[in-house]
């Protein structure tokens, strides 16, 4: 059991989730990151798809690593993704059909997600299965926690509810408090990543 | 006829691949330091798409649409593999004849010629194609046919390579202005793109 949960192996896991975070210092799956956070709710839903697609991903990747012909490598990368993509929109529809016809197209792009294709070709491609998974479920939540920040800022001063329900007490209207327009609007989550970003940087510059 | 130019002049204004959808943000942001290199990748991604979307379009209509092949046989959830077989395919086309006819503009894409095959906005031009094909054909968003196909991807493209000639003159410029350090890089570009995706928001109330 120690073994599973080394140092080298605690590092695959927890360092995407801060100082190496995919979204923000990587600047990997910005795409999806932007587009699917105007709520909390089909944030929270792509971070997890995500996670899941990253972790098995890996570990199949992981698993086939030494009979992959290095030259057709990335067809068959794609390949692999795309069969576990189709494997979760299908999931989504037949479970939380509302949120996957709110994700639109955006669930099949999971397939070209950099996340993936870089976790695949910088960590499963020269380690074994179970260091891959831990990596691909770090990567992934690192991805949701930016989803979820983003999501979070963006449903509270733009619709003043959080998953659905009004956190903005009623009072608050009637002194004349109005929900924020401009936070629904697509451009905001790219002012808001590059927020996030600049406070990220600033922290960690701090602790070095 | 009149139905085609209004797509592909909607595809590049309204239904801006970047600015509206956020698609292809990954290689946009890399590849946006110089307008010589932008200029490159944006034809390169302009001639994929003018190729993959009428190809999907084909597989969409004749093989997989309901009833397509088989009365009674709806074959839509294979579009992920199929279509992102097609991509990878014609990106390694594309590369063979770049580095052919341009080494110089090969070797400065480097990395990011390959990385056409996993680029959003490709895929995600022919996800968004597989979309509109169910509508109702009095929308203004809906592609009916060939020419219609060829419209809305030659449209796709050239709106993107305006997108990321735009951001890649700003950032020259930007070179020389003084930016908070914790925000210098990819925190800044993000709050550009996010003012420039407001600016493209005035085009939202086009009718045509």
């Amino acid at each position: 059991m120690s073994k599973l949960f080394s140092d080298e192996n605690k590092a695959a896991f927890t360092n995407p989730l801060n100082l190496n975070n995919p979204v923000a210092v990587q600047v990997l799956g910005i795409c999806s990151a932007l587009a699917v956070t105007s709520q909390l709710k089909p944030a929270i839903v792509m971070g997890l798809s995500v996670t899941v697609i990253t972790a098995f991903s890996n570990v199949i990747i992981s698993l086939l690593r030494k009979t992959i012909p290095n030259r057709i490598r990335i067809i068959v990368q794609l390949v692999v993704v795309a069969a576990l993509v189709t494997i979760v929109s299908q999931l989504l529809k037949a479970y939380v059909y509302d949120v996957s016809v709110q994700l639109s197209v955006y669930v099949g792009l999971i397939i070209t997600n950099c996340i993936l294709m870089g976790r695949l070709e910088a960590f499963a491609m020269q380690n074994s299965p179970w260091p891959s998974f831990l990596d691909g479920i770090g990567n992934g939540l690192g991805y949701a926690a930016i989803l979820v920040i983003v999501g979070f800022v963006r449903e509270l001063f733009g619709f003043g509810t959080l998953l659905g329900f009004n956190v903005i007490p009623q009072f608050m209207y009637d002194a004349g408090y109005t929900n924020n327009g401009m936070m629904v609007m697509p451009a905001m989550s790219l002012i808001i990543v590059g927020c996030v970003i600049w406070a990220h940087r600033a922290y960690n510059k701090e602790e070095k | 006829m009149e139905h085609m130019i209004s797509l592909f002049v909607r595809s590049i204004f309204v239904d801006n691949m970047i600015f509206a959808f956020f698609l292809g943000m990954c290689s946009y942001l890399a590849v946006s330091k110089n307008v010589k290199t932008a200029l490159g990748l944006g034809v390169a991604v302009t001639f994929v798409l003018l190729v993959t979307v009428p190809v999907d379009y084909a597989l969409q209509t004749y093989v997989l649409g309901p009833d397509a092949i088989v009365a009674g046989v709806d074959l839509t959830f294979l579009a992920f593999i199929l279509f992102i077989a097609v991509i990878a395919g014609m990106v390694q086309l594309v590369e063979m004849i770049v580095e052919r006819f341009s080494p110089s503009l090969y070797a400065s894409l480097g990395i990011f010629l390959p990385l056409i095959a996993v680029n959003c906005a490709i895929m995600g031009a022919s996800l968004f194609m597989q979309q509109r094909v169910t509508m109702e054909p009095t929308n203004a968003q809906f592609i009916g046919g060939f020419g219609d196909a060829i419209a809305y991807a030659l449209g796709s493209g050239i709106g993107w390579l305006l997108a990321i000639v735009g951001l890649a003159a700003i950032r020259e410029k930007m070179a020389y202005t003084d930016v908070p350090k914790p925000l210098q890089g990819l925190g800044i570009t993000f709050i550009t793109v996010g003012l420039m995706a407001l600016a493209f928001m005035c085009f939202s109330g086009l009718n045509i």
